[in-house]
């Protein structure tokens, strides 16, 4: 009795009913199932069940996939109730930007080039919101009703001014939308552009200390910052580009920002 | 970034059929295939970036599934119109007649058990993939699987009639 000295277990019971028990231990079950005809009936019907389940069940696989359940129909459908959701959105975030008066650095005049650490802290948090969502493809912005909500409560308590996106359509970019986020002691926004390359650029709003104005540039890995601080709000703009790209489109933001007049 | 189309739609005949042997209803079946592929679009980017598409593919399913039948018992929807036509199939029938009731009698048993046969008998699912959509040890798995062919043999052997007999 050789099949004795090792017992056969339930679980290989199974794999051997799955046909995924092989050499010596599938000899070993054959032959303890050769000794025990009512368990080997017991295994045999396990078997052919499992043939049976498998036999019906071949058909519903080798049906052509329905149109409906195309990736690429799939797909479409969920781009136009993106690009519904995103008109709703442009339209409501019209967010951020202060058309307002009160203390932008008149003129249009872009800060000088220093560093400074509050400038810095903007631009490192500005740099890792990019980082983590300008690679999103489900959810890039998350502006809906409740978002828009918080963002415009926040926004209006914190700045009393009304808001408006800079338009960076002259650089290719279009506004996607936006999202709220934690940023330093309060909270931090970030409006997501996009280009047609899909190549996308972020302006990251958030409250700071300090009234300087500098523009601070960082690079990052690829992607590129410029930060400055104006009357207690940090501003960055982020992109994947070279300082010479990203610094016109700072500027602009920056003067789209400034008062009109 | 891969593309999701050449990636999903290879696993898409193996997802509906599936959710046909969960659900029995070819139209149902589709609807829940088709929730799980939107929701794996809209989970893309976050998805873990190993070989476990299918597992986790799979377990989106089943979670969809599982929710909706707790919605459906809420709402005091359940239904089992076609109780009497199994009982009387599934009586009795010897070889010939029992491939044609296996399925039938799959119908009979809870929601765990059809997932184990179906993921590790038709979909040939590893063990420790099965154990991974439905979040179990697999120590586990391998018993409860026993368990569901054992249950499945009594249903299509005597039915399910005389099973509840033997149970209680």
């Amino acid at each position: 009795m050789t099949g004795e000295d090792v017992p056969i277990g339930e679980d290989e019971l199974q794999a051997f009913v799955d046909e995924r028990l092989d050499g010596p231990r599938r000899d070993a079950v054959e032959a303890h199932l050769a000794r025990h005809p009512e368990l080997r009936e017991r295994i045999a019907a396990e078997r052919r069940q499992r043939a049976s389940l498998r036999a019906q069940l071949q058909g519903k696989a080798a049906e052509p996939i329905p149109a409906r359940l195309r990736i690429a129909t799939l797909q479409a459908a969920r781009r136009a109730r993106l690009a519904r959701r995103m008109s709703l959105i442009a339209a409501a975030v019209a967010i951020f930007v202060v058309g307002g008066s009160a203390g932008w650095f008149a003129n249009g005049l872009r800060p000088a080039l220093v560093a400074q650490a509050p400038t810095t802290a903007v631009a490192q948090g500005a740099a890792a919101a990019y980082r983590t969502f300008v690679v999103e493809v489900a959810h890039p912005v998350e502006v809906g009703v409740a978002q828009e909500t918080h963002l415009l409560q926040w926004l209006s308590k914190r700045l009393g001014h009304k808001l408006e996106a800079p338009d960076l359509a002259p650089f290719g970019y279009r506004l996607m939308g936006g999202r709220l986020l934690p940023g330093g002691s309060g909270a931090a926004a970030q409006l997501m552009y996009e280009d047609t390359a899909g190549k996308r650029l972020t302006l990251y709003v958030r409250a700071a200390d300090g009234t300087e104005t500098a523009f601070r540039f960082q690079q990052d890995g690829d992607a590129a910052t410029f930060a400055w601080i104006d009357q207690g709000f940090g501003f960055a703009v982020t992109a994947t580009a070279s300082r010479e790209e990203l610094l016109p489109i700072a500027e602009a933001v920056y003067k789209g920002l400034a008062p009109k007049g | 970034m891969a593309d999701p189309g050449a990636l999903l739609e290879p696993l898409i005949p193996a997802l509906r059929r599936y959710a046909y042997a969960l659900l029995h209803d070819h139209a149902a079946a589709d609807d829940l295939v088709q929730d799980t592929l939107e929701r794996a679009l809209s989970r893309w980017s976050s998805r873990r970036a190993d070989g476990e598409l299918r597992a986790w593919l799979f377990a989106i399913l089943r979670n969809l599934h599982i929710d909706a039948y707790r919605q459906a018992r809420r709402r005091g929807t359940e239904v089992e119109v076609d109780e009497v036509d199994h009982r009387e199939t599934a009586t009795r029938q010897e070889a010939a007649l029992e491939a044609r009731d296996v399925l039938a009698a799959l119908e009979q048993l809870p929601e765990e058990q059809k997932s184990l046969l179906l993921l590790i008998g038709v979909e040939d699912f590893s063990y420790e993939e099965t154990a991974r959509v439905l979040g179990a040890p697999i120590g586990t798995v391998m018993s409860r699987l026993s368990r569901a062919r054992q249950r499945l043999r009594s249903i299509v052997e005597h039915g399910p009639v005389a099973l509840l007999r033997r149970v209680k």
